[in-house]
C-alpha cells in the first residue's frame, strides 16, 4: 500500500465528485462508549474536532481512526493529551462521526489502513492540541489580567504561575471555544513530553476485559430485526429463483428479501435467521466462475510466468549480468490466497429512514461506508451517519464495503433497523482474499559469491485494480510488487516483472498487503542466494546493506540479541529476514526444531528487533509486532483458500485453523531507537516471520521452502 | 416453552425455541452481548461461559439443555472489571481487538478455579480451545499466571 498512497487522493477525489458526497456536517452520541465510572454525563463544548471539554473537566477525545486492536485510540489520545497537557485519568474517548475534517491526511478519505494512524495523524493532532491548549491559556490569563507567558498547564488545568491560581478547563472552554485558531502554535519539545515515548496501558482494556465493548456485532436498536444472507457459493453468481416457503415457516422468520449479494433472511433473532436460511430453497445462477479450481489457477499462474510483465523496477542488464555470473541460483516460488478471519465476523446495523440512515458498523473506511449508504437510498451523504463500533479484528477486511451494502439494502426493503450478521462460513467463503502468487527467480553470483543479478517475475492478481482503478497503470499494480522493488541489497543488476492475472477470485488487502508474500519470497531467497555463495545468511544480508543503515541496524540487533553467533542445541534451527514496509524496518530470528516423522515445525521462540523511527506508544510496538509475528505464523504454518467448483473449500476453523496458545512461539521484541520516521506499526511485523521460519527449516533440511504453507514434504 | 435457569445469580426465565444455543438467548433474547459469536462450532471458544463451573461453548449449547442450571458469563465475574483475572488482564495489557477475550478470561477463571497455580503445560491444555487472531497468546500466559498470584493473595 505504501507505493500507492500517492494515487489515493486523486482516486477518491474522483468517486466522491461522482457520488455527490459534500461538505457533511459532524454529529456525535455523547457517552456512547465507556463513560468514566461515577462521573455524571455533562454537555462538553468541543473546542477543535478532535477534542470536547465537559465543565467538570472531563475531556472527550474524538478517534477519527477505527480501532480493530492496533491501538491506535491509545496513541491519538496520548498525542492530544501531551499538547494539551491532560490529566490522563480524565479523559474518554469516543469514534469520530464521518465527516471532512477527519479525512486520513495520507488517503484524503476518513479511514484506516495502511499503518497511517500515528504517521499521518501525529502533525496534525498535536497541532490541534497545542492550539486548543493556547486557547485555554489565553482565556485564562485574560481572566488574570496576566500575560499568557505568565501562565502554565498541567492535569487539565491552566495555573498563574506566580500566584499558583488554578483554572479548570472545563472552566475556559466556552469562551476559549470562541478565540480564533492559532495558526502556529508553540508545540511541546520531546525532552518535555510526558506521555509520548512512555510505555501506556491501553485506555480500553478495561471495557474489552468486562464484555462492555461495544462491537459492530453488539449493536442493539429499538425494534432491530436481525438478519443473514444466502450467498452463490460462486463468485459472481446469482440467485435464479428462490422459495421462501418453508424459511418463512420457522418459528421468529419475518420476512426474505432478495438483495444484491443474495438472498436475506430476516427474524426476530440471529439463530431464527440462521435457521430459516437452512430451509430457503434457492436455485443458483453459478456464472462464469461455477468450473474455477485452485489447479486451474495455478495452470493460469504458470502460464503468465511465460509472459513479459510490466517493469517495476530494473537496475542495469540483468540478462548480461546472469549471462557473465560464476553461478546461477533458479526458483518458484508459491503463496496461496489467504482469508482474513477477523474473530467478529461480518456484521453490519442500518436503520434507513425517509429522512435518513444510520450506519453502525465496524468499518475502516468511514467515507466509503457514508456513500454506500447514500447510494443504496438515494440519501445526501450528510443525511447518512455512520457510528463506528470497536473493531473485532480488520486487518484490510473492513475496508470493503460489502457487509454495509446488504445491511443498508435490507434495513431499506423491511423498513426497520436490520442487523445483519455473518455465519463465519459466510466470512471464510465471501472474503476479499490475500491474492494467491507465483514468483520466479534468477541470480547470479560472481566468483566470490557475491550477488551480481537478481531477475523476477511476479504472477498475481491485482487488489487495486478494483479497489483503486486509476492507480493501476499500464498492468503495474505496486501493491503487487511491495516488499521486492524496495529491495535494499547491494545488486547492481535488478529487475522486477509483474504479470497481472485475474483469477475470479477477489483480492484485497490483507495485513502487510503485498509484503505479507513479497517478504517472503525475498527473504528466502536471499537465503537462497546466500547458500550458493557459500556465506553466513546474517553476514550475506550484512555486507549487501552496508549502505542500508536502518535494514542494518534491525538486523544485527536481532541476531545480536538471538544469539546468532552462538551455537545451538541439538535439534534447534535458526532463521533470519529483515523487511522494511510501512516505513518502518523488522528483523526477526526463529528458532525451531523439527518432528520429521509427524511431519511438523515448531517454532519455539523468535527474537524481533524493530525501528519504526519516532514513536508514541513502546507498549503498542511490542503488542503489535507479537501480534503481527503470531498473524504471520498462521499463514506460515496453516493458511491456505483452495478453490474447487468454483467455491472456496474451507469453512470454519476446523479446516482454516490458525495458531493457536500451545503453538505460539515466545516473542521477544526489541526496539531500535531513532529520530526518522515515524513508521507504521500495526503491519510490518508479519512479513518477516515466514522467511525467518523457512530458512531456519532450510538450515535443517538444505531445502529451500519455496510454497507456502509449510508443508510436511518440506521437513523430510 | 418457558426454560429457567440462573443467570449470573438472578434466576431467568426464557420464552424460546428449546434448540436455540444458549449464545443466542443471551445476545438476542437477553441482550447480553458479552458473550460473542466466533464459529457457532464450538471451533474458537468465543462464545465460553461457565454451565455450573464447567467452561462451556454456548454456540452449541441447546437452552433446552441448561434448565435448572447456573450460568456465569463474562457479566457475571465483577461490574467493573475487578475480578483478579479481569485486574490481570488490564495489568499484563492483553487486549488489542478484545473480541475473543470474553471467552479466553472465562476459560482461564475456569482453569484457576481446578488448578490455582497452574503450569505452562496446563495452560496450554485449558486454553487452546480459544482462537485470538490478534496473537496476544503471550500475554494470556503472563496474565493467567499473575492472576493466580492475585487469586492467592486475596
Amino acid at each position: 500500500m505504501t507505493q500507492s498512497i500517492s494515487f489515493h487522493r486523486r482516486d477518491f477525489l474522483k468517486k466522491t465528485a461522482a457520488g455527490g458526497a459534500g461538505l457533511v456536517i459532524g454529529f456525535y452520541l455523547p457517552g456512547k462508549y465507556e463513560a468514566l465510572a461515577g462521573v455524571p454525563p455533562r454537555e462538553p463544548t468541543p473546542i477543535n474536532a478532535w477534542v470536547q471539554i465537559a465543565p467538570d473537566d472531563l475531556v472527550t477525545l474524538l478517534i477519527d481512526k477505527s480501532e480493530m486492536g492496533q491501538g491506535a485510540s491509545t496513541a491519538l489520545s496520548m498525542i492530544l493529551a501531551e499538547e494539551l497537557d491532560l490529566d490522563w485519568k480524565k479523559i474518554k474517548t469516543e469514534f469520530a462521526p464521518a465527516a471532512p475534517q477527519y479525512f486520513n491526511p495520507v488517503f484524503g478519505l476518513q479511514g484506516t489502513g495502511g499503518s497511517t494512524s500515528v504517521r499521518g495523524s501525529w502533525e496534525p493532532l498535536a497541532k490541534a492540541g497545542a492550539a486548543a491548549r493556547e486557547m485555554l491559556v489565553a482565556t485564562a490569563a485574560k481572566r488574570w489580567g496576566v500575560d499568557a507567558a505568565a501562565c502554565h498547564t498541567e492535569n487539565s488545568e491552566v495555573l498563574n504561575t506566580a500566584s499558583g491560581k488554578r483554572l479548570g478547563y472545563g472552566s475556559l472552554v466556552e469562551e476559549a471555544a470562541k478565540l480564533p485558531v492559532p495558526v502556529s502554535p508553540k508545540r511541546k519539545e520531546a525532552k518535555d513530553y510526558k506521555y509520548i515515548g512512555k510505555p501506556t496501558k491501553r485506555i480500553d482494556s478495561a471495557v474489552k476485559a468486562n464484555g462492555k465493548a461495544e462491537f459492530g456485532i453488539d449493536v442493539r436498536r429499538p425494534h432491530m430485526l436481525h438478519a443473514v444472507v444466502a450467498r452463490c457459493p460462486v463468485f459472481g453468481g446469482k440467485p435464479k429463483s428462490f422459495d421462501a416457503t418453508k424459511a418463512k415457516s420457522v418459528r421468529g422468520v419475518k420476512n426474505v428479501v432478495q438483495v444484491s449479494t443474495g438472498v436475506a433472511v430476516v427474524a426476530d433473532n440471529t439463530w431464527s435467521a440462521m435457521e430459516g436460511r437452512r430451509a430457503l430453497e434457492i436455485a443458483w445462477d453459478e456464472g462464469s466462475n461455477a468450473k474455477n479450481s485452485s489447479e486451474a489457477i495455478r495452470k493460469l499462474y504458470h502460464e503468465s510466468l511465460q509472459q513479459t510483465g510490466a517493469i517495476a523496477r530494473k537496475d542495469g542488464d540483468v540478462d548480461a549480468a546472469l549471462g557473465s555470473a560464476a553461478k546461477k541460483v533458479e526458483a518458484v516460488y508459491e503463496v496461496p490466497f489467504l482469508a482474513h478471519a477477523t474473530m467478529e465476523p461480518m456484521n453490519c446495523t442500518a436503520d434507513v429512514r425517509a429522512d435518513g440512515c444510520d450506519i453502525y458498523a465496524p468499518t475502516q473506511f468511514q467515507t466509503f461506508s457514508q456513500m454506500t449508504g447514500a447510494k443504496v437510498t438515494g440519501l445526501k451523504p450528510e443525511q447518512v451517519r455512520i457510528h463506528t463500533t470497536y473493531l473485532g479484528g480488520g486487518f484490510g477486511r473492513r475496508a470493503e464495503q460489502d457487509f454495509i451494502l446488504e445491511a443498508v439494502e435490507v434495513s431499506k426493503a423491511m423498513n426497520a433497523p436490520v442487523q445483519v450478521t455473518w455465519s463465519r462460513e459466510d466470512d471464510m467463503q465471501h472474503d476479499f482474499y490475500r491474492p494467491a502468487a507465483f514468483t520466479k527467480l534468477t541470480g547470479g553470483l560472481d566468483s566470490d559469491g557475491w550477488p551480481l543479478a537478481w531477475k523476477c517475475r511476479v504472477v498475481s492478481p491485482s487488489i487495486m485494480s478494483r479497489f483503486f482503478p486509476g492507480s493501476v497503470k499500464n498492468g503495474l499494480d505496486n501493491s503487487s510488487v511491495e516488499g521486492i522493488v524496495e529491495a535494499k541489497y547491494a545488486i547492481p543488476n535488478f529487475l522486477c516483472e509483474y504479470v497481472l492475472t485475474e483469477t475470479g477470485v477477489p483480492v484485497g488487502f490483507w495485513r502487510s498487503v503485498g509484503n505479507s508474500q513479497n517478504g517472503y519470497i525475498t527473504e528466502s531467497f536471499v537465503d537462497e542466494l546466500a547458500k550458493a555463495g557459500g556465506k553466513d545468511p546474517f553476514e550475506f544480508r550484512r555486507k549487501l546493506l552496508e549502505k542500508a543503515p536502518r535494514h542494518r541496524g534491525v538486523l544485527e540487533l536481532a541476531a545480536e540479541k538471538a544469539g546468532w553467533s552462538k551455537p545451538l542445541p541439538a535439534g534447534r534451527y535458526r532463521g533470519i529476514a529483515v523487511v522494511e514496509s510501512f516505513g518502518s524496518f523488522v528483523a526477526q530470528v526463529a528458532e525451531i526444531s523439527l518432528d520429521r516423522k509427524a511431519g511438523t515445525v515448531r517454532v519455539h521462540k523468535v527474537v524481533a528487533a524493530v525501528d519504526c523511527g519516532r514513536y508514541v506508544n513502546p507498549e503498542t510496538i511490542h503488542a503489535q509486532i507479537e501480534g503481527a509475528i503470531i498473524y504471520g505464523l498462521s499463514a506460515a504454518l496453516k493458511g491456505e483458500i483452495t478453490i474447487a467448483n468454483g467455491r472456496v473449500e474451507q469453512a470454519n476453523f476446523n479446516d482454516y485453523d490458525l495458531v493457536r496458545i500451545d503453538e505460539a512461539p515466545q516473542i521477544e521484541v526489541h526496539i531500535v531507537e531513532s529520530k526518522d520516521g515515524p513508521g507504521g506499526i500495526g503491519e510490518p511485523g508479519t512479513p518477516p516471520i515466514a522467511p525467518a521460519v523457512c530458512n531456519a527449516i532450510f538450515s535443517a533440511t538444505g531445502k529451500p521452502v519455496r510454497r507456502l504453507p509449510i508443508r510436511a514434504a518440506d521437513l523430510a | 416453552m418457558a426454560i429457567t435457569f440462573t443467570l449470573n445469580g438472578k434466576s431467568t426465565t426464557v420464552e424460546v425455541d428449546p434448540q436455540m444455543p444458549l449464545l443466542w438467548v443471551l445476545r438476542d433474547t437477553l441482550d447480553m452481548t458479552g458473550t460473542k459469536f466466533g464459529c457457532g462450532m464450538a471451533l474458537c471458544g468465543a462464545c465460553t461461559v461457565h454451565i455450573n463451573g464447567e467452561a462451556t461453548r454456548s454456540c452449541i449449547t441447546p437452552i433446552s439443555s441448561v434448565t435448572g442450571k447456573k450460568i456465569t458469563t463474562i457479566e457475571g465475574l465483577s461490574a467493573d472489571a475487578s475480578h483478579p483475572v479481569q485486574r490481570a488482564w488490564i495489568e499484563e495489557d492483553v487486549p488489542q481487538c478484545g473480541y475473543c477475550q470474553s471467552g479466553q478470561i472465562m476459560s482461564a477463571v475456569a482453569l484457576l478455579a481446578k488448578k490455582p497455580n497452574p503450569t505452562d503445560a496446563d495452560i496450554d491444555n485449558a486454553m487452546s480451545g480459544n482462537i485470538c487472531r490478534c496473537g496476544t497468546y503471550q500475554r494470556i500466559r503472563k496474565a493467567i499466571h499473575r492472576a493466580a498470584t492475585l487469586q492467592a493473595a486475596k
